[in-house]
């Protein structure tokens, strides 16, 4: 008889930590962006993707709300807006 | 890196977590044919609560001190079924697993001449249990142990040149890294995992909860660490120093004033001018000062 | 094949015939030929292990604890302060479900320091979720090792074995060994298949964090595989006896004329074999004595144990070990087998003695049956030197 013991990564979905989100979120412009992909290295999350100019985007259902992506951003083309505004589709 | 990635969301690392950052880069550059033998801390707890795992690849955690030879006794595993020329092996642990309760198991892997590489990530005290002072705890910090009091201006103790020690086993590398600086991180790690034997890298991961400063101050404090002297960075290989950062030197004032586990030393410019001579002693012994250009 | 040899040397030979993939012990008296052996044999190519010499024991049980997740067969060795220098790894392979095998060379515990036999050290480890086996000579050592892996190794098992043989006593004796051929062997161990391991096509997560909603259930899972290995002992000892025609019965006790006995001493380990000298010559007497020898210590037999002596009036246990501040720690367990039942012994008397590896000879045994009487002894150290102590602390 065995209890609970391992885990495989593929049945692992993760917790949904973008709840944590009470301050602000990162907003990306997609205007100034050169894909220097600085935003996906540095997210804590992993949760930035993204491979063509102006087209990395933030997961955010594991997004935190950190702002070391912003922080980051050579060209300033994220900023942290408040949480509480309405956050548009793309 | 997408696609399958090696270390995923939804790990419950506070949020700007300095550690977080370093294990993703970490086992991103060491790529998914790697074996991680973690130590209890931080990492291991926040990334593998059941049932979820952040880990794409394969990762044990057993105790507190033994993760190098856990890793020792993997990678003879892998020897033995002929696979460890493709696979790496990975111990990894805080300051406090590497530098104190962990430092024998370390030794004795490094003096064996193990094929693995050991990861340090240095936030300078015992984080998970609550900011308790490690050996790795810098000198004049604030910590849960060793608090500030009429009696005392934080952690009297040096902070343990761990890099030193394990250089001293004349390993083919040491290096040190910082979370404030991925790229070179990455590179070391990369550097690293082309080099057979025992290799060891000691990251420096800003706590935002341990060393009281904003969620999405890491990289302007981890920068300035270095850029103060406090933190350098440099290579050793089998012994010898071969490579370090050099910088225009910041007084170490800049870097105190970012974290509140330093702000009792702020009105007191004795105690500044102590932490200011460590720094002055790091540049001088690694030669870390940028020459003018002429 | 029949051989002469020094009690750790079959040891090593019968480990020689396992091929264990790694290695790793940490020198310790008694333990030291053994390991030394096993060096040999991999330094003359003889034995094809990867043996990792450590700077300690915590670090040699986390070392075949790696190579055993890495899914390959691992062994170590150990005694007295080793093993509980290596404890919470011990804990930690039992909670991880690894299938490792320890020889643990019984000996005593410090302080005072004393490299002699008793069995302090695994019984003080009884809790840890390893099974515990104890043999009475080195033939039943040797066999005991491959027995051990079959077991730890099984589908429905998966959770290390601890073969205990006594310091000295068993490791450095000389005697005649059947030596199990390595077709035999081939026969009775097949290759090890690890339910789960480290492994870069297949990655997995080992050692979570199991909060208070999961944690539970391993205790759980651990306690009812015990339980159900009770049955898998008895079925492993019949294929061992078909394969080396030896026959352990159900490897949990040693009934040694005990059917019709009045007075019965219960032991384990390598003292059986004076205990049993002495049943043969009282018996020559016409006296009814007997010895339950205990096998298996975990998983206890407490079921067996109440079949065997639940009609024998006086049983008298014989603890090599101490549980300080409370009864003996066998004792215990065998009483425990009779509570609340309709039939047991009127009277089970507790002795303990060669703690230290102090000799318990043949008279110290016929002692034990003497004071084995009408009147129940709850707790007494037998051999005991009363001249050594004194009420006061003075040099």
């Amino acid at each position: 008889m065995f209890g609970p013991l391992t885990v495989k990564p593929k049945n692992s979905k993760g917790d949904k930590t973008g709840s944590w989100r009470t301050l602000s979120r990162p907003n990306y412009l997609h205007q100034n962006c050169i894909a220097c992909r600085m935003c996906l290295m540095i997210c804590p999350e992993g949760c930035v993707s993204g491979k063509e100019k102006n087209a990395f985007s933030v997961d955010y259902t594991f997004c935190k709300g950190c702002g070391l992506c912003a922080d980051i951003c050579p060209k300033k083309d994220i900023e942290m807006v408040s949480e509480e505004s309405k956050r548009e589709e793309s | 890196m997408e696609n399958n990635p090696l270390f995923k969301s939804g790990h419950t690392a506070c949020a700007g977590c300095g550690q977080a950052v370093a294990a993703r880069l970490v086992i991103e550059a060491a790529g998914a044919n790697t074996i991680i033998a973690n130590s209890t801390g931080c990492l291991e707890v926040f990334s593998t609560k059941y049932p979820e795992t952040a880990w794409g690849v394969p990762w044990i955690h057993s105790l507190f001190e033994n993760s190098a030879a856990v890793a020792s006794g993997i990678e003879a595993a892998l020897i033995y079924l002929g696979k460890k020329d493709t696979t790496n092996v990975i111990a990894q642990g805080g300051d406090g697993s590497t530098g104190d309760i962990g430092l024998q198991a370390i030794s004795g892997m490094l003096e064996r001449g193990h094929d693995i590489l050991y990861v340090c990530y240095d936030n300078e005290a015992y984080m998970n249990t609550g900011v308790q002072r490690s050996g790795l705890t810098p000198f004049d910090t604030n910590t849960t142990t060793s608090p500030v009091g009429a009696l005392s201006s934080g952690n009297l103790r040096p902070k343990k040149p761990v890099p030193e020690i394990f250089a001293a086993h004349g390993i083919p590398y040491v290096a040190t890294a910082s979370a404030g600086f991925p790229q070179d991180l990455t590179r070391k790690v990369k550097k690293a995992i082309s080099i057979k034997g025992p290799k060891y890298i000691q990251v420096h991961v800003p706590c935002p909860l341990g060393w009281r400063h904003e969620s999405n101050q890491m990289l302007p404090v981890a920068r300035m660490a270095v850029e103060t002297g406090l933190y350098p960075l440099f290579e050793y290989e089998f012994g010898v120093i071969t490579a370090r950062k050099q910088i225009m030197p910041k007084p170490v004032e800049e870097y105190l004033k970012m974290q509140g586990r330093f702000k009792h030393l702020l009105n007191n410019p004795g105690e500044i001018k102590k932490v200011q001579d460590v720094a002055d002693n790091n540049i001088k012994k690694y030669n870390l000062k940028l020459e003018a250009q002429g | 094949m029949k051989e002469f040899l020094e009690g750790s040397h079959a040891i090593a030979e019968i480990i020689k015939s396992c091929q264990p993939g790694v290695i790793s012990a940490y020198p310790i008296t008694p333990q030291t030929h053994i390991v030394e052996d096993l060096a040999q044999m991999v330094s003359s190519g003889e034995l094809k292990s990867q043996f990792v010499n450590v700077e300690s024991e915590h670090s040699a049980a986390s070392v075949v604890l790696g190579g055993s997740a890495t899914g390959v067969r691992v062994y170590t060795a150990t005694s007295s302060q080793g093993l509980f220098l290596m404890q919470e790894v011990v804990f930690n392979i039992a909670g991880m479900r690894l299938p490792i095998v320890m020889t643990c060379a019984n000996r005593a515990i410090s302080a005072p320091i004393n490299i002699w036999n008793d069995q302090q050290d695994s019984i003080s480890l009884r809790d840890s979720g390893w099974f515990q086996i104890y043999a009475e000579d080195n033939q039943e050592a040797v066999d005991f090792h491959l027995i051990a892996y079959r077991l730890a190794e099984d589908k429905r098992v998966m959770l290390p074995v601890m073969v205990c043989m006594d310091g000295f006593i068993l490791t450095h004796g000389m005697e005649t060994v059947d030596m199990p051929e390595q077709d035999k062997v081939n026969k009775f161990l097949p290759a090890y298949k690890p339910l789960y391991k480290l492994d870069t096509a297949d990655p997995i997560s080992m050692g979570l964090l199991a909060d208070p909603d999961y944690y539970m259930e391993t205790r759980f899972a651990i306690q009812e595989t015990m339980r159900e290995s009770i049955g898998y002992l008895f079925d492993i000892s019949k294929e061992f006896n078909n394969v080396f025609g030896r026959d352990y019965k159900d490897l949990l006790v040693e009934e040694y004329q005990v059917e019709d006995a009045e007075k019965v001493i219960v032991a384990m380990g390598s003292v059986c074999g004076t205990i049993k000298e002495v049943v043969d010559e009282q018996r020559a007497k016409g006296k009814k004595v007997g010895l339950l020898r205990i096998i298996s210590y975990r998983p206890f037999p407490y079921a067996r144990i109440y079949e065997a002596l639940k009609d024998v009036p006086k049983v008298a246990v014989l603890d090599k070990s101490v549980s300080l501040g409370a009864y003996a720690p066998v004792a215990v367990e065998v009483k425990s087998a009779f509570f609340g039942k309709k039939k047991g012994p009127k009277v089970i008397s507790s002795f303990v003695g060669g703690l230290g590896g102090r000799d318990i000879t043949m008279e110290t045994i016929h002692e034990v049956f003497r004071r084995l009487g009408a009147k129940e002894v709850n707790f007494d150290f037998v051999d005991l030197k009363p001249e050594l102590l004194k009420e006061e602390y003075g040099e």
